[in-house]
């Protein structure tokens, strides 16, 4: 394998891990905000809204470990030889 | 006495320990620290997600049984005056206020945005909150105008005899829950 291929895999991979830590972060700012809003609502009376929310942070929840899997997947293979990664060094 | 260089396996180096991580693989590092860390806050913010479901489900069977408690004679209070009383508990202060004749209401004193103790305005006729100017309705409670979110929990009132009780307080949003 030569060491252009690897720079491409591993730049490759950088940006899918850059991509992926962006969509987390965004996640996350969904789900503080949906926190926020949930107890505001909560102690306003509105009780109701408990379940809703608790649903769709759970399935932001989901998406933020499936970005975090899919991050160390792509770091992996980037470092993977044979698969257009490189051994990081012991 | 010149020293002589020390020769050991690359793994054995003093600095290898210190800094485990090959430059070029720093980056990857620092995103796998990042998402870690943003998957935790996740985890937490789920939690929050989960602990406010259980408080609803916990506080829907839970039914408060509050005290009576004599506040006041009617005798004591003038038309457009208020009064200071303590209920349920003794650091829980709460206003009674007289309308006119026949009508006293009376609200929780903490104001429902940061906490501070609202007085009556019998000019305005409404509760205000010095803080922020947050004022509420006199008549139920209601925000009129400023930052406080929700209307002033209302103090249930009983008349027996002349005498003012205090039995229970409704919360905004629980009325409609009944």
């Amino acid at each position: 394998m030569t060491p252009e291929a690897g720079s491409a895999a591993r730049k490759r991979a950088t940006r899918a891990m850059d991509g992926a830590m962006i969509l987390l972060i965004l996640l996350l700012v969904v789900q503080i905000w949906l926190l926020m809003a949930s107890v505001e609502s909560w102690l306003a009376g509105h009780r109701g809204v408990a379940l809703p929310a608790a649903i769709i942070s759970g399935v932001l929840f989901c998406g933020c470990v499936g970005l975090v899997m899919l991050a160390h997947r792509a770091g992996r293979t980037a470092r993977t030889p044979g698969a257009g990664g490189v051994t990081p060094p012991r | 006495m010149s020293e002589q260089p020390v020769s050991c396996p690359r793994e054995k180096r003093l600095w290898s320990e210190e800094f485990s991580v090959a430059a070029g693989e720093q980056s990857f590092v620092e995103r796998r620290q990042l998402g870690k860390f943003l998957l935790l806050t996740s985890a937490a913010m789920f939690a929050g997600q989960l602990w406010l479901l259980a408080k609803n489900a916990f506080t829907e069977r839970v039914h408060t049984i509050w005290p009576r408690k004599a506040v006041a004679m009617e005798s004591d209070l003038a038309v457009g005056a208020a009064k200071v009383f303590s209920y349920p508990g003794p650091q829980d202060n709460c206003l009674l206020i007289r309308l006119d004749e026949e009508r006293f209401v009376a609200y929780s004193q903490k104001c429902t945005h940061l906490s501070c103790a609202v007085v009556y305005s019998a000019g305005n006729r409404r509760l205000e909150c010095p803080c922020h100017e947050g004022y509420f309705s006199v008549e139920d409670g209601h925000v009129i105008q400023g930052p406080p979110p929700r209307p002033l929990p209302r103090i249930e009132l009983e008349r027996s005899q002349g005498q003012l009780f205090a039995k229970g307080i409704t919360v905004f949003g629980e009325e409609e829950a009944r």
